[in-house]
């Protein structure tokens, strides 16, 4: 049986390859998740990554992968039908001179989970940059949301690190979260392997 | 919920924390990842395919007035699953320099020419039996300042999703035989001698169209769905 290839960073230069706005080929991804007329609750995800030395990270790129405001994923492993055709799930975008990134999409209804178990609403998240060797995995909850109590995932987590995956509103403007990404140190965000 | 990916496989991958890479120092976790099941939001994953790219789009010789300098070459492979099945219908995304080791992006500053013809970047999508063609330049070694003398083996950055989350890889193909091999920490991260050789590709003699280019092959493997579940009990 053939071995898996090992993963490599994607170095400096990625946005040529991966997010090509800026380099004039044709761009097939997009931070905006959801078109707006797509049914749910319409948010916006704005944050920051951060180095181990409290240093932002300005050559990062972040992969969203969502459901639905139904809790459904537009593959072929869930299998339900989705309100609207348009709706893929996935974003990707890099961050800027000053770490910041910024997804517009739905916030997810829940998905299934393991046993019969509901997950709360949440978004998975995949961090890119130089000096990763290989992506990290977390996943983006909602700061408030009840069913954060049960969700099976969280209860994975230490509670004093659970604060890291929490998206937080910002009171002054609704429907606007703030979610950053501290990849080293005491606040370091939560990473996962599946 | 039983694990429908393998998870012993990632032990060929390089660990966070490879400190000869100085770059890995501040932007690796220091805490443990936390294992989790694989739920629906990781056997899912997004799906791309042939409607999204257009054919023009894997030659990376065609995408301006003039042709590249530089040494044409096939890059060409399959995607494949660690079960030896192939992945039909994947996006690949490649990047890379040109034949001087330069890159068209703002950050490099190289000092070597950068060349009107080549932006360096191309997409294609799997076939059904998960063969992919590039036809691109050989990419240049070029330096880096992660150390004294730090130069880049000559490389093509390759990224692809799979049918999930979970089979997501970004990667890099090297070529046979460079002699930068033992001094570069990037390619050095992955410890086993043999998984580095699996990011070597092999030339391809055969697939070499004569008067006008080398080829290489390069199948890249990616994390496969267990091929027996382990509790058939739950499966």
């Amino acid at each position: 049986m053939p071995e898996r290839t090992p993963s490599q960073t994607v170095g400096p230069y990625l946005h040529i390859g991966l997010t090509q706005g800026g380099y004039g080929a044709r761009e097939i991804f997009a931070a905006v998740v959801a078109d707006p007329g797509l049914s749910g609750t319409h948010i916006r995800i704005e944050g920051r990554v951060w180095d181990g030395e409290g240093n932002i990270v300005p050559d990062a790129m972040l992969e969203i992968w969502q459901a639905d405001d139904q809790g459904r994923y537009s593959h072929p492993a869930d299998g339900r039908p989705l309100a609207s055709n348009s709706f893929r799930g996935f974003g990707r975008c890099p961050t800027d001179k000053d770490g910041g990134f910024a997804f517009d999409t739905v916030k997810p209804g829940s998905v299934a989970g393991p046993g019969g178990s509901q997950q709360a609403p949440h978004i998975n998240v995949g961090v890119f940059s130089r000096g990763l060797l290989k992506r990290l995995f977390t996943r983006i909850y909602f700061d408030g949301d009840p069913a954060n109590a049960t969700d099976p995932i969280l209860a994975l987590v230490p509670a004093d690190r659970r604060g890291t995956l929490l998206a937080k509103a910002d009171p002054a403007k609704p429907g606007l979260f703030r979610f950053d990404v501290r990849l080293q140190g005491a606040d370091e965000t939560v990473f996962f392997e599946a | 919920m039983n694990d429908v990916y393998s998870r012993a496989g990632g032990a060929a991958d390089p660990p966070y924390l490879s400190p000869d890479y100085v770059g890995t120092r501040t932007r690796s976790p220091k805490r443990p990842l936390i294992v989790i099941p694989q739920t629906l939001s990781e056997i899912t994953g997004p799906v791309y395919g042939h409607g999204d790219v257009t054919p023009e789009a894997a030659d990376l010789t065609r995408q301006h007035a003039g042709e590249p300098l530089g040494e044409r070459i096939i890059v060409k492979g399959r995607v494949l699953d660690e079960g030896g099945r192939p992945v039909p219908n994947a996006l690949v995304e490649i990047w890379q320099c040109n034949a001087a080791g330069r890159y068209r992006h703002a950050v490099d500053q190289h000092d070597a020419p950068l060349d009107p013809n080549f932006t360096g970047a191309g997409r294609c999508v799997t076939d059904a039996a998960g063969n992919y063609q590039f036809i691109s330049i050989k990419p240049g070694a070029y330096p880096w300042r992660n150390h004294a003398n730090a130069w880049r083996p000559a490389h093509i950055h390759l990224s692809l999703f799979g049918p999930s989350f979970l089979t997501r890889l970004v990667t890099q193909m090297y070529f046979p035989g460079d002699p930068l091999f033992p001094f570069d920490p990037i390619f050095n991260s992955v410890p086993d001698p043999k998984a580095r050789e699996r990011m070597i590709c092999r030339f391809d003699l055969t697939a070499t169209r004569p008067e006008w280019a080398l080829a290489y092959n390069f199948d890249i493997v990616l994390r496969g769905s267990r091929a027996t579940p382990l509790d058939p009990d739950h499966a």
